[in-house]
Order: structure tokens, then C-alpha cells, then sequence
């Protein structure tokens, strides 16, 4: 048993760390999440030529070779600095798609690009009515001579607005919750019968509604098996998770500490308030929860490779923790900051917003404990 | 960063194992399955077998009789333990006066107590707590004065852990009152059969007899049991609490009691199915068991920072608040599970006397445990106190 990180995973941890504190200030953020793109197509490419584009790819696609712990050290520091940039949608989901389901030819044409820092794929696996359940699809996928016809609504399609292309789930088979029959495909965003209705989120994002309107897909842009995506979603799903649980540890720590040094420093009656036990305890609460939540998300990270039923009871129980922690968190940020907690300009409500969010992303809380307890 | 065991690590977990299966005896094991009061010489039988193996004190230096393992085996060992449902090692001689007096006495202590401690011949108890001073220790006022070669011992000390059963006592006394509180106390060993010490039971809410309160009444005690320099005895106190915290946060405690509370939730019925079928009691016993593995791994990330040399700092103040919340959080459910059975006062069953359980085994003595577990956010400072200790050491405020 090993806690430790590698000598080069220090390394990532450092540069990783280091641009978030020199290049991804929160002025810059701000700047960012209120440019019409919504993102840095600069930095982007820049992260392609730092290679943590490439980073959990195998060096036969082209990659870094790096395990959960890699992904799981650049989400970490992305959420100390509430990074925008589609590193969640693009590398960890259409990657971890695309890795485990692409064809050769499918690898070819779109991972080099990708890991460049050229080409953002976004992933559609909602929908208006599917809440969290990943096998609620209703998108229709209809064979029609060599290939299938696409006609649905994928809905809140993080980073769809600057997706060059979309990996979605339709269905090719069964009843509307069927396990089996679900089917993923790449799509061009610009393809004939795509429209998207794009906007901000409450946390700096930027999302889609993707509507199908008969899209022309053919058989080879089927991701994994015919009627066997869900799998490969879950799957994906379930890394995406360890990924943000990592993300929001990022983010409570920022708090945690922000929170700290405001109670040391803030004089109400005479005193700082950090000399007032009850906030004191307050403040331990917060420690406790941090710890906890970074405590599982380094279990989920490290579990991802089991077999899936251990894979999915650890990353259940971790969302669980994490989602816990992080409103704790968050509320009593927001709390002890007083009314400037409450002021868009303070960072502090920035990260509540953002860890809100995570606590939503791939089921809440109340959905995973159903999933760990089923 | 792996979560695996190594191959010598994973041959050591078997070799454990596997002397527990050959050598805990069958008498005891029944009697801690069944959840009946525990016994002295259950302890010492079991303590005797580890000290024979050489296992009986894993935090101690090499030198002195510890084991030279690694924070993970030290680890194993705990885990297999608890899974295996052993006696608790009692801490008071081997993981509490033993470190102070390795560190802190002469040679001349070291030779005279570290071998009955190790081989469990002598019990020791702690003299900490008085009737004035709870969460406030150092507020106490047993006195020692000085005269010729002896200290002549007054005052009292209370919840004192089986004290019943202690032949020496580990004991702060206040040598100087007219120093600052903490400047003036003074860490004394000495015999529990001196003329002058009397030993009174408190009875707890659940029935049982676990703390006592001592009174000493001008009892002699030799000045060559002064450990160390008089007046570091508030120093030395605070070197023990936080020495020796591994297995403070009680996994493998839990463990087994989510696989009991399973077991009664599963014998229990609720509208004609298992209560463990209902989804307010699975979503329960759900968050519980997702608390007590983020606690597992809080504990593995303390041990490895330990075993970097890092520690055990007082982030392990962590660890004693939620490992005690869980425990107590456990037991609190095992009381809803047992439904109306939980009325039941099996008392003299739980002595061992072959008085015939009221109600199911399992849920037998599933209040009781409750009510002493309250215990736990008490003792070994506080919860409360375990927060300020976090706010100060670790937070800095």
C-alpha cells in the first residue's frame, strides 16, 4: 500500500500548480468565463503543448500513459483554480470514450488532433426527462441504408457550445430504459440536422441543449459495441466522477484555507474571530470534511481499474462523501466570509457555485447512496 | 500512490491470521462473540499469548520489545485483530505509562516495569481524571508532598478505568502550588495495595462496572517513582496523549459491528420482509458505511505520512472525533433495529451467568452497548476538546 506520489507526478503536481497560480488567476477566470467564447482557445492549446491533453492516453494512441492519479493530480489542481477549459468533457469523457471504444480509425482521425489541443468534443448523455439514469435514452438511432438516422434531445451538454464534434447515446434497440439497445456515436457538431441552444451555467461554464433533428451518422461512427454503450458510458461515467471528486477536493481546499485566514484576520468585538470557539469548531468541521472528501476521492481514483461492481460501489460512496463535504463547505464558506461570502466579487462564492454543481454532476448525493445501498 | 498490498505484506496479513485461528482460545472467543462482559483474566490470557509470539507491543522501539514493523503491518495487525474479535489490547501499561517511562526514566524504571507490562503480569491504571477537573486536567489538586525519601500522596481520582483490577497506577499529583497549574504537576507510580488507597465502583448508566474512583489517603510512595524531574509531569502527560494512536479510530471495531447491525436488520422483520430491505434503513446503514470507509482511508493517509516520519500529529485528533461518531452512530442503529426486543434488560446474562436471553441473541445487548458507548465523545478528551486541540495545532487559531 502506497499513498505517495512518484517523483514525476510531483512534477505534474508543480506545473499543474504553478499555471493555475500565475496564469489562471481569478481576474483571468473572470475575464474567461465572461468572453463570448467562454474558454482560452490559447491556453488550451497550451495545456496540448504542457502534454496533460496527452496524459491519460497510451503511448500507442499517441499518449502519456498515465494513470487515474495523473488525472486525478490535474483535476485537483483545475479546481483550485476553477478552471473553465473543456478538460472534463474533451479528454476525460470523449477520451476515456474513445480510448476504450474508438476504432483504429476513429483514434487516428480524432486523438492526435485532440491532444493537440485542436479539436473539443463534447459528450451528449442526458436528457430532458433521464434525470441521472445513463440508460434513459430516448434519442431514436434508425438504420437507414449504411448508416442511421439520429432524432432526439441531449440536454445540458457540458462544453457543447465550443465542441467540434459530440459523442451522444441514442438508441438502436429496446424500450426507453433497456440497459441493452444503447448506442454511442460521433457527430459532427456542423452536421445537417444539429442545432444547439448554447448558455452559460451558474458556475462559469458554458452548455448545450443539442437537439437531432434526422442527422445522417454512419456505421463507423459507432463508439464501442452496436447496443452495448452503456457499458462504456458507465464506465466513462464512473472515471468522470473520480475526476470531479478530485476537482472538488481542489475546491474545498481554496475554500478551507480562504475561510482560515479570513477568520484569522476579520476583528469583530474587539478580537479576530477565529478566537471564538464556535467558530473555531466550525472551522474543524470543515478541516474534517475536506480531509474526509479527499480521503475518497483518492480511494475512488485508485479503485477505477476494478472490476465494475467495486468500481461503481467506490465511486458511489465517494460522489456520497464528496457531495457531503462540499456543501458544507461551501455553505460555511460562504458563512464565515459573512456578507462579502454573499458578493459576487469575493471568489469565495465562485467556488460554492462550482461545488453545487459537482455535488449535481452524474447524480447527487441522494442518487448515489441508492446506487452504493442497491 | 496503490492501494495493494505487497507480497510481504500480504504473507504477513496471512501469517496473523493465521495464528489467531490457532491460537485464540475457543472459550474467549465465545464469550466476546456472544457480547458478554468482558473478563481480567480474558485479557491477560489473551495479552500472555501475544507477549509469548512477541506481538504484544508492535508501537514500542525494537529495543525495548516492540516489533520493528512498518505503519502497514502495525496496520494488518490491528485489522486482523479487530476482524478476528480479540480482546482490545489494554492500553494503559503497554501503550501509555510504557512510552513515557522508555522516554522519560531512568534505566533503573526501565528495568523495574517495562518487563511486568510487557508480559501483562502487572495491570496498570491511569490517575488522570478527578471529581474537579474533567475536560480542564490540569486543574487538578491530588497532592504530593515531599518528605525525605517518599511523597506522601492526598486527594482523589475518578473514572478511573479498571482500576478494579490494576495492581500500579500511573498518576499526576500536584507537587507545587505556587507555580502556574501546568508547571506544578508531577507524573507518580505507585503500588495499588499501599495502606491509604481505596478503590470505589461507579456503576454506569448500562449496568456494567468499568470506572471507579480512587481515594488516597496519605499513601507513601517511594520518591524513586518520580518519573523524570518534578514539576514536567503536565509535559510528559501531554507526550502520551498523542503517542500511540493507531487503532484510535476503531475500523475494524466498526466493521464488525455493521456486520452485526446486518445481521439483526436482517432477522428483524418490518411488514412481512427483513428490515434490511427497507430503503430508510439501507440508505442509513448506506451513509454509515460510506462514513467509517472515508475514515479508513483518513486513517491509511495518516498512517502513511506516519511512516515517512511524519506524525502522528494532531490531525489524529481527526480520527478519535469520527471514529467515535460511527462507533456510537453503529450502535444507535443496532437500538433501532432491535425494535421492541431492545427493552430487554439481560443483565446477568451479560456477566456470563447462563441466565436464558430475553428476546433474540443478537439484539440482547444492543441498548446497553448504546448506552455505554456514550462513553466514547467523552473520554481521551473530549470531542470538544479533540476540536480545539485540531483549531489550535493544525489550524493555528
Amino acid at each position: 500500500m502506497d499513498f505517495n506520489y512518484s517523483d514525476e507526478q510531483k512534477l505534474l503536481i508543480d506545473s499543474v500548480e504553478r499555471f493555475v497560480k500565475d496564469d489562471y488567476d481569478f481576474d483571468t477566470r473572470r475575464a474567461i468565463v465572461k468572453s463570448e467564447a467562454g474558454f482560452r482557445r490559447d491556453l488550451w492549446q497550451q495545456f496540448g503543448e504542457l502534454g496533460w491533453l496527452a496524459v491519460p492516453f497510451s503511448e500507442e494512441d499517441g499518449g502519456l500513459g498515465g494513470t487515474p492519479v495523473e488525472t486525478m493530480i490535474i483535476m485537483e489542481s483545475f479546481g483550485k483554480g476553477l478552471v473553465v477549459e473543456p478538460y472534463l468533457s474533451t479528454v476525460v469523457m470523449a477520451g476515456g470514450l474513445l480510448k476504450l471504444g474508438g476504432t483504429a480509425a476513429q483514434k487516428e482521425a480524432i486523438l492526435p488532433d485532440l491532444m493537440a489541443g485542436g479539436l473539443i468534443v463534447a459528450v451528449g448523455y442526458a436528457e430532458p426527462s433521464s434525470r441521472f439514469n445513463l440508460a434513459d435514452v430516448s434519442t431514436t438511432a434508425s438504420a437507414s441504408g449504411d448508416g442511421y438516422v439520429l432524432k432526439g434531445h441531449k440536454s445540458v451538454v457540458l462544453h457543447g457550445p465550443m465542441a467540434d464534434k459530440l459523442i451522444v447515446s441514442a438508441r438502436t434497440s429496446g424500450d426507453r430504459r433497456d440497459a441493452d439497445g444503447i448506442t454511442l456515436f460521433l457527430v459532427d457538431a456542423g452536421a445537417a440536422g444539429v442545432s444547439r441552444q448554447d448558455y452559460p451555467t451558474v458556475d462559469g461554464l458554458r452548455a448545450s441543449e443539442v437537439i437531432l433533428e434526422n442527422v445522417q451518422v454512419s456505421a463507423a461512427d459507432i463508439v464501442g459495441p452496436l447496443g452495448g454503450g452503456l457499458a462504456l458510458l458507465d464506465q466513462v461515467v464512473d472515471e468522470a466522477i473520480a475526476a470531479i471528486c478530485a476537482e472538488a477536493v481542489g475546491a474545498m481546499e481554496v475554500l478551507h484555507k480562504a475561510t482560515l485566514e479570513y477568520c484569522r484576520t476579520r476583528v469583530q468585538f474587539g478580537q479576530p474571530i477565529g478566537r471564538f470557539q464556535v467558530i473555531q469548531h466550525r472551522l474543524v468541521d470543515m478541516y474534517m470534511a475536506y480531509e474526509q472528501a479527499k480521503s475518497m476521492a483518492i480511494m475512488a481514483n485508485l479503485k477505477l481499474d476494478a472490476e465494475p461492481a467495486e468500481r461503481r460501489r467506490a465511486v458511489s460512496a465517494a460522489k456520497v462523501q464528496i457531495g457531503k463535504s462540499a456543501r458544507f463547505v461551501g455553505q460555511q464558506a460562504v458563512q464565515l466570509h459573512g456578507g462579502m461570502g454573499m458578493t459576487d466579487e469575493l471568489n469565495v462564492g465562485h467556488y460554492f457555485k462550482r461545488l453545487t454543481m459537482i455535488e449535481t454532476l452524474f447524480g447527487n448525493t441522494d442518487f448515489h447512496l441508492k446506487r452504493y445501498a442497491a | 500512490m496503490d492501494l495493494a498490498f505487497s507480497a510481504e505484506d500480504l504473507a504477513f496479513q496471512r501469517e496473523v491470521r493465521e495464528f489467531i485461528a490457532a491460537n485464540y482460545p475457543a472459550d474467549i472467543r465465545a464469550r466476546f462473540d456472544a457480547g458478554l462482559e468482558p473478563r481480567k483474566e480474558d485479557f491477560v490470557r489473551w495479552q500472555k499469548i501475544l507477549y509469548e509470539k512477541g506481538w504484544i507491543a508492535p508501537g514500542w522501539p525494537k529495543e525495548y520489545g516492540g516489533t520493528g514493523w512498518t505503519a502497514t503491518q502495525k496496520y494488518i495487525f490491528q485489522e486482523e485483530l479487530g476482524a478476528a474479535n480479540t480482546p482490545g489490547i489494554i492500553p494503559f501499561g503497554l501503550a501509555m505509562v510504557a512510552p513515557v517511562i522508555y522516554t522519560f526514566g531512568s534505566e533503573e524504571q526501565k528495568k523495574r516495569f517495562l518487563p511486568g507490562i510487557l508480559s501483562s503480569d502487572v495491570w496498570w491504571c491511569q490517575g488522570y481524571s478527578e471529581p474537579g477537573s474533567g475536560s480542564d486536567l490540569a486543574s487538578l489538586k491530588t497532592k504530593a508532598v515531599r518528605q525525605g525519601d517518599k511523597y506522601i500522596v492526598n486527594g482523589s481520582k475518578t473514572w478511573t478505568t479498571m482500576a478494579q483490577w490494576a495492581d500500579w497506577i500511573f498518576c499526576l499529583v500536584r507537587t507545587d502550588s505556587t507555580v502556574k497549574q501546568q508547571e506544578g504537576i508531577s507524573f507518580l507510580l505507585f503500588d495499588m495495595k499501599s495502606p491509604g488507597v481505596t478503590v470505589r465502583p461507579i456503576i454506569t448508566l448500562e449496568g456494567g462496572h468499568e470506572v471507579n474512583e480512587c481515594f488516597f489517603d496519605n499513601v507513601e510512595v517511594p520518591v524513586e517513582n518520580l518519573i523524570g524531574e518534578e514539576g514536567m509531569g503536565w509535559t510528559y502527560a501531554k507526550f502520551l496523549l498523542g503517542h500511540e494512536r493507531s487503532g484510535i479510530a476503531a475500523v475494524a471495531r466498526s466493521k464488525r459491528g455493521i456486520a452485526k447491525l446486518k445481521k439483526i436488520a436482517n432477522a428483524e422483520q418490518a411488514d412481512g420482509a427483513p428490515l434490511i430491505e427497507d430503503p430508510d434503513f439501507r440508505r442509513k446503514l448506506a451513509e454509515l458505511e460510506i462514513d467509517l470507509t472515508a475514515l479508513e482511508y483518513t486513517e491509511l493517509r495518516t498512517l502513511a505520512r506516519e511512516s515517512q516520519g511524519k506524525g502522528p500529529g494532531p490531525e489524529s485528533s481527526i480520527l478519535k472525533i469520527k471514529g467515535t461518531e460511527i462507533q456510537q452512530a453503529i450502535t444507535e442503529m443496532a437500538v433501532e433495529a432491535a425494535g421492541y426486543y431492545a427493552f430487554a434488560f439481560n443483565r446477568r446474562a451479560m456477566d456470563g451467568s447462563n441466565e436464558p436471553i430475553i428476546g433474540p441473541a443478537a439484539t440482547a445487548f444492543a441498548a446497553p452497548s448504546y448506552f455505554n458507548m456514550r462513553k466514547t465523545s467523552i473520554y481521551g478528551g473530549s470531542n470538544e476538546i479533540q476540536k480545539n486541540i485540531i483549531a489550535k495545532m493544525v489550524l493555528g487559531l
